[in-house]
């Protein structure tokens, strides 16, 4: 009669440890070969940065050098896209329209996307008064269609950069604290906030360090969703001339005076307007693998 | 009560039906899930026959395919997986060859289902009665009234009080046992051949399990169709099955009947499982639990030999390079074991010895309290901020308990869901606000504290002293931190270390767990559930606290993992001197792990005694009716009588008097309902418990069949919410 007995544990076997930054990188590989669609948004996406950051180093012209001898050229070797009414390259004018466009609308995201968490962050987790009273002004805000509410503020501070600036951040503010704040309420009901509440740690280290990873995913969609948004919403604000001062290049403002002279020249309005839904779609498809990135694989 | 004197498994009729045609035949079944790189075998290779009448239980751990099994059987296999070959006939049809409308015509006539969760079976906009009778209008083509009267019959048969009333309602208005009892009731309507089980009391209550599976035992040994009950529980199948199908890691290892399953077991996997539940009266004071070591192997990576040589006790060279044939053992014993001849004539013996553990003798002294709690009462307010103002609701989770845990004991906090425990534990945590009554934590050496307010206004120090052990290990881990972040954390805020301290208690925490030192690099999600528990616990002892609060800390686990984690809260007890304050509804691991053991009702305490003898009489009824209430792995264990009427009244509308007395098998009469019952204490054993009736009176009642009939079962299982 052979008895056998085990000690007792339960684990298992180690597996091999994987250097953080190759596991970063075998993360976005994971996240964007998911979607091939995403990535080609993202690639389109990057040229576009590329093009805002190095493309004054590309341009032969002058974006704002009038040169009447060469007024409405069309597409040529010289131009590839053209001159417009005033003779002006309009490549260079859409490479630098593209630089105006990045900073403007990067800035106001931005800045949308970081109060936008923090407000969302601060009333999700305390609740009570202070988010009841938070979400009623955001309510109202965003009881006004976005477009009329941002010629409101324009009109009443002036157009200017700064006021374009100001009006978007105020638009997007409460719909990204929205988005923030859900994800919030779900979460701090778990039980690894109350471990975290439980061993002392302070709020900001318990919103920043254990909520904020998970609101993260949704923060990016939102966010790439509000630069996206801002793009429409600048080229709009720019198409009634309410944006960037002329004469500096903006695509908005190239599509709307391009109007004059859509018979005889198409090309004026043609590439401002191809730059704008190649930049949104771009946005809007990397959108998908950018989430993916940010979501940790909890299926398990 | 004649159903309980009905005898529990008739298999001594089993040679007869196995002769008779199988309702249900599944021939070498093979289910898998398509992968990019190929398939993943959920279910391998699966043979079963079921027989008109019989009960036929499926267990298995958590990943051994069981649901997968069933899903096959009922052709309801989610996206990508695919029956890969075998047959699965029913009544000598093929069903795997079955198109979705050939399906459709057998579905709900046929076979017909029982989820574990029964709100997801349930349409919540529609009323109970429409959902039933939608399914004799569809398939017998009845009338609408005919239908609702139809409907009205099957709720009585499945003992629902006052069904006229209840085919009204909604099902967000009915208890879960009410829930679950209107889904079986629709699972019979149409008179099935098959019926599948899942799980279905694995979301209920001990009690209420209890009632549902009498009432399941009455309804299917009266049938002549048969059923599948799917189950992780050994008791269950003790108590309802005539024959079991034991799964591991997609395999079938044994096929029994219960009797010869229970009692001459030939596999050493079901031998294992049957040791790792811990049984009433097993102590820790005696034996850490038997566990099986290691965990069920992932799909992918399947041993190729036999799959449980990993772990097998009496694994030897064959084991784990051929894979053993399914071989008949017995008539209608079928086993998949090398070894089987061995374990049949006595020659090899399988024992998952589990070792004497040293434990430091305590005297279970009041004069040492470490957490002294005070007439502490814990009161929700129901609705919003409107609604309070025209009629305030108060819930009482917690009305008037006082208790003591002394240093380094271990304080068993048992009863049912809604008793109000984790509402104590809670409120001595500070996750939840105290209304009034007093928590202090003392310590010889040390000043006292008075507990109160939230965890984020107490000190650092104070937090230190205390700490929680989560239910769901799930939930309690953030999956974006590393096992490492989540153990750094308590050792730098609470223990006051530096970074490189921290790094090497991180290690040693972990080998405290018995857990390899690279999980440090680890996410929760690439953890088991037990692995996860453990970390939680880890995490709970990291800062060295005087006082753990575990809330429920293995019933989310499997029965092997469950005990490994138990036999780990002991070891880190009896080293460190930490005393817990143990929630758990199962009285067997409560009974294993306390020193102490207090029964809670309605938010107070009506039991307190000392864990040793815990479970001999005499009891309060409702620690009777709770022990009673567990289904032991024992087909041949007394079946005890008490059963307790209905649910759990709301913490809204506490009853008066006794608050026990509407659901009491010992109701004596108008003193219950009027008059508050006394503290009494049981001389031989010093256990105190809150009863009109005198300690020898309910000594020499224990046992006895209660004297209330179940004319009694009324409107109290109904709740109004």
């Amino acid at each position: 009669m052979s008895s056998i007995s085990l000690p007792d544990h339960s684990v298992s076997p180690p597996i091999a440890q994987i250097k953080p930054s190759r596991r970063r990188w075998r993360a976005v590989r994971k996240a964007f070969g998911a979607s091939p669609l995403s990535t080609v948004g993202g690639i389109i996406f990057l040229l576009f940065v590329m093009l805002a950051v190095i493309g004054p180093l590309l341009t032969p012209y002058d974006p704002i050098a009038n040169s009447f001898a060469e007024r409405l050229h069309p597409p040529s070797t010289l131009h590839p896209f053209g001159t417009d009414n005033f003779g002006r390259d309009i490549l260079s004018r859409v490479i630098y329209g593209a630089r105006n466009m990045f900073i403007l609308t990067g800035a106001a995201s931005g800045l949308a996307v970081l109060i936008g968490l923090l407000i969302g962050l601060i009333i999700g987790y305390s609740g009570g008064l202070l988010d009841e009273v938070v979400m009623r002004i955001f309510d109202s805000l965003l009881a006004l269609p976005a477009f009329l509410l941002s010629l409101l503020l324009l009109g009443a501070l002036g157009p200017s950069r700064g006021t374009v600036l100001v009006a978007t951040v105020v638009l997007y503010v409460p719909i990204v604290s929205r988005v923030v704040r859900s994800v919030v309420l779900d979460v701090k009901t778990r039980a690894y906030i109350e471990a975290a509440q439980v061993q002392g740690e302070s709020r900001w280290r318990i919103m920043f360090r254990e909520i904020l990873p998970a609101v993260l995913p949704a923060l990016a969609v939102e966010g790439s969703l509000r630069f996206s948004y801002a793009i429409f919403l600048l080229a709009s604000l720019g198409f009634l001339g309410l944006g960037v001062a002329r004469p500096e290049p903006d695509w908005g403002l190239m599509v709307s005076e391009a109007r004059d002279w859509y018979a005889l020249a198409p090309w004026l309005m043609f590439y401002p307007a191809a730059a704008i839904v190649a930049l949104v779609v771009s946005i809007n498809l990397m959108t998908d693998g950018l989430s993916r990135l940010f979501q940790i694989d909890l299926a398990r | 009560m004649t159903l309980l004197n009905t005898p529990q498994n008739p298999y001594s009729d089993l040679d007869a039906s196995v002769a008779a045609p199988p309702l249900l035949a599944i021939d070498h079944l093979t289910v898998g899930y398509k992968i990019q790189s190929g398939w993943l075998d959920a279910v391998h290779d699966v043979s079963l026959s079921v027989v008109a009448g019989q009960t036929y239980g499926i267990v298995g751990e958590s990943g051994s395919g069981k649901s997968t099994l069933v899903q096959a059987i009922i052709r309801y296999l989610s996206g990508s997986g695919a029956i890969r070959s075998g047959s699965i006939r029913l009544e000598g049809n093929d069903v795997t060859a079955y198109s979705v409308a050939q399906m459709r015509a057998i579905w709900g006539v046929k076979l017909s289902m029982v989820p574990q969760d029964p709100l997801s079976a349930l349409n919540p906009s529609l009323r109970i009665g429409d959902q039933i009778a939608e399914i004799t209008q569809h398939h017998e083509g009845l009338s609408h009234d005919a239908a609702w009267q139809k409907a009205i019959d099957m709720l009585t048969q499945v003992r629902i009080a006052d069904p006229a009333d209840v085919v009204r309602r909604y099902p967000h208005q009915l208890s879960g046992g009410m829930q679950q009892r209107v889904a079986i009731a629709m699972a019979l309507s149409t008179a099935p051949r098959l019926m599948v089980l899942d799980e279905p009391t694995t979301s209920l209550d001990v009690t209420t399990e209890a009632a549902v599976l009498d009432l399941f035992n009455d309804l299917l040994r009266r049938s002549d169709s048969a059923t599948l009950f799917v189950t992780h529980n050994l008791g269950i199948v003790a108590r309802t099955c005539d024959r079991v199908a034991v799964l591991y890691a997609s395999e079938l290892m044994e096929d029994a009947s219960v009797g010869d399953l229970f009692h001459h077991s030939l596999h050493p996997y079901t031998l294992s499982l049957l040791e790792c539940v811990p049984r009433i009266g097993q102590r820790k004071t005696a034996m850490t639990l038997p566990t099986i070591p290691g965990h069920i192997p992932s799909l992918s990576d399947m041993p190729h030999a036999c799959v449980f040589a990993p772990r097998c006790p009496a694994a030897i060279d064959i084991c784990h390079t051929v894979k053993p044939p399914i071989e008949e053992a017995a008539p209608g014993h079928r086993v998949k074991c090398h070894r089987w001849r061995e374990i049949a004539d006595g020659s090899l013996h399988i024992t998952l010895a589990g070792a004497p553990i040293e434990v430091s003798t305590h005297d279970l002294q009041a004069d040492d309290p470490l957490l002294t709690v005070d007439h502490l009462r814990v009161q929700f307010r129901q609705g919003g901020a409107l609604e309070s103002l025209v009629k305030a609701t108060t819930v009482k989770a917690v009305d008037d308990v006082s208790l003591t845990v002394p240093r380094g004991v271990t304080v068993g906090l048992v009863g049912e869901s809604g008793s109000g425990k984790t509402s104590l534990a809670r409120s001595v945590i500070g996750l939840v606000d105290v209304t009034s009554g007093t928590i202090t934590l003392s310590k010889v050496d040390l000043p006292k504290v008075d507990l109160h307010g939230r965890a984020t206004q107490r000190s650092h120090d104070t937090l230190r002293r205390l700490q929680m052990v989560f239910q769901h290990p799930e939930e309690s881990l953030n999956p974006y931190h590393t096992v490492g972040e989540t153990l750094r954390r308590p050792l730098i805020t609470l223990a006051g270390l530096d970074a490189a301290a921290a790094e090497t208690q991180i290690s040693a925490l972990l080998t405290a767990v018995h857990l390899p030192l690279d999980y440090a690099n680890r996410y929760p999600s690439e953890l088991s559930g037990g692995e996860k528990q453990r970390v939680a616990i880890a995490r709970a002892f990291a800062a060295q606290p005087d006082l753990i609060l575990c809330d429920e800390p293995v019933s989310a686990l499997d029965v092997s993992v469950q005990a490994s984690v138990l036999n780990l809260l002991a070891e880190l007890q009896s080293e460190r001197q930490t005393a817990y304050l143990f929630i758990s509804h199962d009285l067997a691991v409560v009974g294993y792990l306390a020193d102490v053991i207090a029964v809670i009702y309605l938010g107070q305490i009506v039991e307190l005694g000392s864990a040793d003898g815990f479970f001999e009489p005499p009891h309060h009824p409702y620690t009777e009716a709770l022990l009673s209430a567990i289904p032991v792995p024992d087909p041949d264990a007394p079946s005890n009588p008490i059963r307790l009427i209905g649910e759990i009244p709301s913490a809204v509308n506490i009853p008066s008097g006794c608050r026990f007395h509407t659901r009491c098998p010992r109701f004596l009469g108008d003193i219950c309902v009027t008059q508050e019952p006394p503290w009494q204490t049981d001389a031989p054993t010093g256990r105190q418990y809150r009863c009109h009736i005198p300690p020898d009176e309910l000594r020499a009642l224990a046992g006895t069949p209660p004297v209330r009939n179940e004319g009694r079962q009324s409107n109290h299982e109904v709740t109004t919410s």
